[in-house]
């Protein structure tokens, strides 16, 4: 992990309340891996005071991408910087996904975001279509939630990476009606569930509790990366932790991904 | 030349700036060269492994910031194995804080403890953490304050600092009671007792309710607590309170403050502490002051 002061290159609207930005940060680029985040000083001022994580969307050469919902102050003065600007950045932090789970292990990698909660899946695809061995295995099943077609998002980004895409939506007004958690059900009751080599998830903390019970029904297992109001990210403030089988951990520095099995929902 | 040499109790310091319990951890080592600043302070240590509170535990008010981390920490032991070799390596002095939910006892066993091992430069007494489950704190109590800093004085003879709650009708008295016990130093301000509310759900924002209030915006009150108290003791004050720059260092430092703690802004920019060092060195020679202990409490009045 280091500090860096790092080139807004572009910062733009994908719709409704989300935006993209990329920030040029050639040093840390190289060393980040899918599940990680960076904590940003969004202004040098006091408002807001504390950096805020934010998850690497994907890599785009020399540049980290952020994909963001704006749901405050902080975000919304981050939707406003202007390309050319600069931001206090450190990173990469926390514990990423794991992606070495050998190929005897039968089965494609499920991944599942719900809102917001795409945003570290599409860096993990990435890297789960480029780890493939041989075009004989097959690239990751991406399943998509939001509350309707208009917050749906990412899904043109997984299909062009070659990943099976599927959609839920709350209202049903674009593929499956409901949650994703429900399409995971019909997806593994339909398919072999023994398909399933791993599961990896992101999204509100209900979704993820939703996912453990499923990890658990099928015997697949499952990784979260969870989502939590931190102080300084670096583990050292000891704020924002969670409650595991082996006692209370640091969701930025033990985490932000952990098996579901792991944690006490 | 100008001297940033401060002494506090037998400490020699070669600069005022301390990082201040809770915010300091040997991962900040990737951030600043640890070794150039004046001392630093462990997160507080008690005798037993302690879980700490239930999430949520931390959230952002204006200019500040709201903890209730509840002293977690794994107990004496594993510190002791796991923590101190290393922190034992570094060349700055350190600071071991100490704290206790309910046994005064306690504190005089992990003083005695920590007596024994030479490159322990100090203790640093939390008698004032707002999130325990004590209905008072010691430090809220002058006659305790005196009673507990007297018992731990008789089990070491390193550099003893009392940290005080601000949360108290007179931080004077209090403050003199820990001078007569013979603390060595105080350090001033721990944090504020705040709340902060969520109308959405109508729920408080820390699972505790109420917690600790640090950063910029308890500065104002822990400049006048350090300047009140500097009238009536003699003892050296680590002043801290939403220290963010050398600015605010050296406003402390003209209140009374011997040294600075940085806490809060430690999470936010982990290298901050000497760009603080840089600013109060590049103050004094401006200000044609070579010796910084002369600006001490120089305010004018």
């Amino acid at each position: 992990m280091i500090q860096v002061k790092a080139k807004l290159i572009y910062n733009k609207k994908i719709k409704n309340n989300y935006f993209c930005c990329a920030l040029f940060v050639e040093k840390l680029a190289y060393s980040a891996y899918p599940g990680q985040f960076l904590q940003i000083k969004i202004d040098n001022g006091y408002t807001p005071f504390l950096r805020r994580p934010f998850s690497i969307h994907r890599l785009k050469g020399k540049n980290i991408e952020i994909l963001y919902e704006v749901v405050g102050k902080g975000t919304e003065i981050l939707s406003k910087k202007k390309p050319g600007e600069y931001l206090d950045v450190i990173g990469p932090l926390g514990n990423g996904f794991n992606l070495n789970i050998p190929y005897s292990v039968a089965g494609i990698s499920i991944l599942v975001g719900g809102g917001i909660g795409v945003a570290p899946l599409l860096f993990l695809a990435e890297r789960l279509v480029h780890n493939r061995q041989s075009k004989v295995h097959r690239g990751p099943c991406v399943l998509i939630g939001a509350k309707n077609k208009r917050e749906l998002l990412c899904e043109k980004e997984f299909q062009d990476l070659g990943c099976e895409v599927r959609i839920s939506t709350d209202d049903g007004s674009k593929g499956f009606k409901g949650k994703v958690t429900d399409l995971l059900k019909v997806f593994l009751q339909k398919t072999n569930q023994r398909q399933g080599r791993m599961i990896y998830a992101c999204g509100p903390r209900p979704m993820l509790k939703e996912i453990a019970v499923i990890s658990q029904k099928y015997s697949i297992p499952a990784e979260v990366c969870l989502e939590e109001h931190m102080a300084c990210g670096i583990g050292v403030c000891l704020g924002c932790v969670v409650n595991t089988k082996r006692g209370y951990k640091r969701v930025c520095k033990d985490g932000p991904v952990f098996k579901t099995e792991e944690i006490i929902w | 030349m100008v001297s940033l040499r401060v002494k506090i109790g037998k400490l020699n310091l070669k600069n005022p700036v301390i990082l201040s319990s809770g915010t300091f951890s040997q991962d900040l080592k990737y951030f600043l060269d640890l070794e150039k600043l004046g001392a630093v302070v462990t997160k507080t240590i008690t005798l037993r492994p302690q879980a700490g509170n239930p999430p949520p535990r931390t959230c952002e008010t204006a200019s500040g910031l709201l903890n209730s981390i509840g002293l977690e920490n794994p107990g004496l032991d594993v510190f002791l194995k796991k923590e101190l070799p290393s922190l034992l390596k570094l060349k700055t002095p350190l600071i071991i804080s100490i704290g206790t939910f309910d046994n005064l006892k306690e504190l005089v066993i992990l003083a005695k403890e920590l007596e024994r091992i030479k490159g322990v430069s100090g203790l640093e007494l939390n008698i004032s953490c707002p999130n325990m489950k004590r209905k008072k704190l010691i430090s809220q109590d002058s006659h305790l304050t005196y009673k507990v800093i007297k018992e731990v004085r008789q089990a070491t003879t390193k550099t003893l600092i009392a940290k005080l709650s601000p949360n108290v009708t007179d931080i004077t008295e209090i403050a003199s009671s820990a001078q007569k016990a013979e603390a060595d130093a105080l350090s001033l301000i721990n944090t504020i007792l705040a709340m902060a509310v969520n109308i959405d759900n109508r729920k408080p924002k820390l699972a505790t309710i109420t917690g600790g209030l640090s950063g910029p915006a308890i500065k104002p009150i822990a400049l006048r607590m350090v300047w009140q108290v500097y009238q009536k003791v003699n003892i050296p004050i680590i002043g801290m309170g939403g220290i963010m720059e050398a600015k605010d260092a050296i406003e402390f430092i003209l209140c009374g403050a011997t040294a600075v703690g940085i806490g809060t802004a430690n999470l936010i920019y982990p290298d901050l502490s000497l760009e603080i060092i840089k600013g109060i060195k590049d103050y004094l020679i401006k200000s044609r002051i070579k010796d910084i202990n002369k600006l001490v409490g120089s305010l004018k009045v």
